[in-house]
């Protein structure tokens, strides 16, 4: 059940964690660009020694003398003609303080002591390439996996029970050519299939879904027929059978409720290779689209910035693992504990 | 039952084409769309220089009649250049790299398989069933760029990418990457099949022979490796998919990498090659495990 705790945790660590982020997963900060994972909130008193003499620069002016007052900056600028208050600007527009104002004008206005407050922005995991919280898009990602897994489990789930079981349930030459279908299917490179689909009709988020639950019914509907074909003989599908009830309502009412716990077991299974799935094609760049985001697109990302970036392959690559793990591992406990015959 | 196998994989292969062929076709946009849009004219006569103003069902025709000739056709991105010549480039390159891969899975994973099995529940067995299911776990294109970082950018021990011409340090890399899920499948299912062998009446009338503990254990390897055989089919496709990701991310020119290109430039005839090349190798691979699955257990023949 360590699966099951961990998968909760990731759960709620992608579900609910946006919100107590500081940041929405689209902000971006330029003057973040690239930041390494920090423990405590940027600027460090070094980033904003630097972002100062930035802005200090660009008002053609010198900083003389600049202290932290708690949340306040504190500066005393200078320079050879009067300074342009306006270049105050400069500070609301920076990532790191906020509107500043004029203490005291001194010289001529070629000193200026001024005053800004601090704007403290945490960013644990770092800031990817366009200088957004990674913290945040981690979680945004990790909600779009999520999805994914539990809605082409769905569309798996729905045309694999129904196909395997109407085939089961029909037997004889319907069930043998259905099966052949299966057969031919399983033999194609599906990967390249799903990849063509994408590129030929458009990288639509929906698309992903029917794509991925398209490609991965197979296995389920083998399952649901061999345990349809059991399921058959029993003595109550022969007495339903007898008092008349018609095949559909033989199906929906007597046969589904059984398929239940074998169909849990490998849905439990089904779900990692789903996210797998979308993580590749998103990996591809065949995804899920800017600026949302997904673990496949994060891990691309990291990948092209390994050199001077490693947190953005290390951090993403981490919570994919992590998932996919307690998921396979929650999957096989589950079938050791539904379905005994397979082990 | 070779011969109905055999007879088997040509509706496969034939399904594979069309699918391929008319998803391509139905899809909007076409080769020739550019940022500007080229002269209708000029338009016109790509169009019938590469057949594409012919109704769809005679371009299929063509399209199959080529193929049964072992014609991919032409290239459309690559205008002077056949499927076929590009094949031929990429073609040993991506045999080269999935036949290693192969081959390192097997020896590797049937090592570490039969080592765990012979000690089962012990700590080294333990260890190479969690390595196991972290192997399978782990996703192709999370494992290669976390071994460029370490091996390429930490300890610069290996190039983080490239070919060259197939130097061996450009390819120890990809290779691991490409082997490393079939490893853990491998020596999963070696380690099951061993452990059931060894469980089995064969390996307890052995014991109670009084055999030395070697040759029981002798006898259950060749048992366990039965199933290996079955498994060499989804291993093989599984190492192709693996392709397209490693060729991608270590920018080796190989068939995976055309693949995804052709499939971005709208290169048809390109990218239906690459799919109809690996219908093929799949379906053969398959092929060969039943026939050697056949000749190796007499029980299948029966059926």
């Amino acid at each position: 059940m360590a699966g099951a705790a961990v998968l909760l945790a990731i759960a709620l660590f992608c579900l609910a964690g946006p919100f107590l982020t500081p940041s929405a997963y689209d902000k971006v900060y330029p003057d973040y660009v690239r930041m390494p994972p920090l423990l405590w909130p940027h600027p460090t008193e070094t980033e904003a020694r630097e972002a100062l003499a930035h802005i200090a620069s660009r008002m053609r002016a010198q900083v003389a003398e600049a202290w932290l007052d708690g949340d306040q900056l504190k500066a005393t600028l200078h320079a050879d003609r009067p300074i342009d208050a306006r270049g105050l600007a400069y500070f609301e527009r920076s990532d790191a303080f906020g509107a500043a104002n004029i203490l005291e004008r001194r010289d001529d206005g070629r000193m200026l002591d001024i005053a800004a407050p601090v704007r403290r922005l945490w960013l644990p995991a770092g800031a990817d390439g366009n200088g957004r919280d990674l913290l945040t898009r981690m979680m945004i990602a990790g909600r779009i996996s999520l999805i994914v897994g539990v809605l082409g489990c769905a569309v798996a789930l729905v045309i694999g029970v129904t196909y395997g079981a109407v085939a089961g349930y029909a037997g004889g030459r319907i069930d043998m050519a259905m099966m052949r279908l299966v057969d031919v299917l399983y033999a194609l490179p599906f990967m390249f299939f799903v990849i063509l689909l994408m590129v030929m009709f458009g990288r639509h988020f929906v698309l992903i879904f029917v794509a991925i639950g398209a490609v991965e019914w197979l296995d389920m509907a083998r399952i649901v027929r061999g345990q349809t074909l059991s399921l058959k003989r029993r003595e109550f599908v022969v007495a339903a059978e007898a008092m008349g009830v018609r095949p559909a309502a033989i199906l929906i009412r007597h046969i589904a409720p059984n398929l239940v716990g074998v169909v849990a077991a490998y849905l439990a299974l089904l779900t990692p290779r789903v996210i797998l799935l979308e993580s590749f094609l998103s990996f591809l760049g065949l995804g899920v689209q800017e600026p949302l985001t997904s673990l496949g697109v994060l891990v691309a990302e990291g990948a092209r910035n390994i050199e001077d970036a490693p947190w953005l392959l290390i951090f993403p690559a981490a919570l994919l693992t992590s998932m996919l793990y307690a998921l396979n591992f929650l999957g096989d406990g589950l079938r050791d504990a539904l379905d005994p015959r397979e082990r | 039952m070779i011969v109905q196998r055999i007879a088997w994989s040509i509706p496969t292969l034939l399904v594979v084409v069309t699918l391929a062929f008319f998803l391509m076709r139905a899809a909007p946009g076409g080769p020739f769309d550019l940022e500007r849009p080229l002269d209708p004219a000029v338009m016109e006569n790509l169009h019938r220089i590469y057949r594409l103003d012919e109704p769809l069902w005679r371009q299929y025709l063509a399209y199959l009649s080529a193929l049964a000739h072992g014609d991919l056709g032409p290239s459309y991105y690559w205008r002077d250049f056949t499927v076929n010549e590009l094949f031929a480039k990429a073609l040993p390159i991506s045999a080269k790299l999935g036949a290693t891969a192969l081959a390192l899975a097997l020896v590797v994973g049937v090592a570490a398989g039969a080592f765990a099995a012979a000690r089962a529940k012990s700590a080294a067995d333990t260890a190479v069933t969690a390595a196991a299911s972290l192997g399978v776990t782990l996703p192709t294109f999370v494992v290669a760029p976390l071994l460029q970082l370490v091996f390429g950018v930490w300890l610069k021990m290996l190039p983080v990418g490239g070919y060259g011409d197939g130097a061996t340090r450009n390819l120890v890399l990809p290779v691991i990457v490409l082997a490393a899920p079939q490893v853990a499948a491998v020596a999963r299912l070696t380690r099951n099949a061993m452990i059931e062998a060894l469980a089995s009446p064969a390996s307890r009338t052995l014991r109670a022979y009084g055999l030395p503990r070697r040759v029981v254990l002798a006898h259950a390897f060749r048992a366990a490796l039965i199933p290996l055989v079955s498994y060499l089919g989804p291993a093989a496709a599984g190492i192709m998919t693996g392709s397209v990701v490693v060729e991608t991310i270590f920018g080796i020119p190989g068939v995976g990498r055309y693949f995804v290109e052709a499939a971005l430039n709208r290169d048809y005839t390109l990218a239906m090659g690459a799919v109809v090349l690996v219908a093929v190798s799949v379906i053969a691979v398959n092929l060969l495990a039943d026939i050697a699955y056949a000749f190796i257990d007499p029980r299948v023949r029966l059926e």
